[in-house]
């Protein structure tokens, strides 16, 4: 438990902590941002560079950007007078309350048979990476790829706009 | 507490926070927010797993979490596209209000 490692996670939670509580969608996607730049600096703590400037780059650089421009495109910047949490929203805060419960009990009981390695960190390339990306798990590259494209084409065609009366 | 204890910790936390956003939200965007976080705190458990595994040369986690990163960019584009195109039909984001499955 390092000093950077609180600091890091205690900046992760407040992200998601006020992207799940603020009231104006905006400022949501923003918490939200501060949120993916926690993880991106905690994988960074935790010596995977890769990882965490592939977060950087998916993440704030793209997903950010479209929940912004989702939120602008659907007018969801106007915060609702009947308030911004459902009607039955007690019985969501006691189902994620009993799952943190239950996720936290595991881990606290298991503590003691998790690996404990703490040695030295992993010294892992990008070209180890590139490598293991072309050899051993070249099959599920491809399969993401195909993935990839297909949500793309999937995205454009249900978010198209429908001519009127064009059936 | 463990490093990697440390770390379970506050994916789990993140986990529950992102499924109680996705479960009081009204705004169907703010769900899909909340569905990202709870994908983040699987990818910081991938993550932690790997570095304080036994065999962090293999790469088994970080590859995982990459190819996981990526399913979760595709997840993001396609429900943010039906987000857009529910609000053109309905002329709502409003999870409450969309209670019939006629369009």
């Amino acid at each position: 438990m390092t000093f950077v490692f609180c600091v890091l996670a205690a900046l992760t939670l407040a992200g998601g902590l006020a992207a799940v509580l603020l009231k104006n969608t905006v400022h949501c996607a923003l918490a939200l941002t501060v949120a993916f730049a926690g993880l991106a600096l905690l994988y960074l703590d935790l010596d995977a560079q890769f990882a965490g400037f592939a977060q950087i780059l998916v993440y704030i650089g793209a997903v950010a950007i479209l929940v912004v421009f989702a939120i602008l495109l659907t007018k969801g910047s106007e915060t609702p007078k009947d308030g911004v949490y459902s009607r039955n929203w007690p019985v969501g805060l006691v189902i994620a309350a009993g799952v943190f419960a239950v996720l936290g009990w595991a881990v606290l009981q298991s503590a003691r048979v998790l690996p404990h390695e703490t040695g030295p960190a992993p010294t892992v390339t990008v070209l180890q990476i590139g490598n293991a990306l072309m050899g051993r798990y070249v099959l599920p590259l491809e399969i993401v790829a195909l993935l990839l494209t297909a949500a793309l084409i999937g995205a454009v065609i249900v978010a198209m706009h429908e001519k009127e009366g064009a059936k | 507490m463990t490093p990697l204890t440390g770390y379970l910790l506050v994916a789990a936390l993140l986990f529950a926070i992102g499924l109680a956003g996705a479960l009081t939200r009204r705004n169907a965007i703010l769900v899909l927010i909340g569905i990202e976080l709870m994908l983040n705190a699987a990818n910081l458990n991938l993550i932690a797993f790997w570095r304080y595994g036994p065999h962090p040369e293999a790469l088994t986690g970080m590859m995982f979490a990459i190819f996981s990163i990526a399913v979760a960019a595709a997840e993001a584009a396609v429900g943010l596209g039906l987000v857009i195109s529910i609000h053109r039909h309905a002329h709502t984001t409003d999870l409450d209000a969309m209670n019939r499955m006629k369009g």
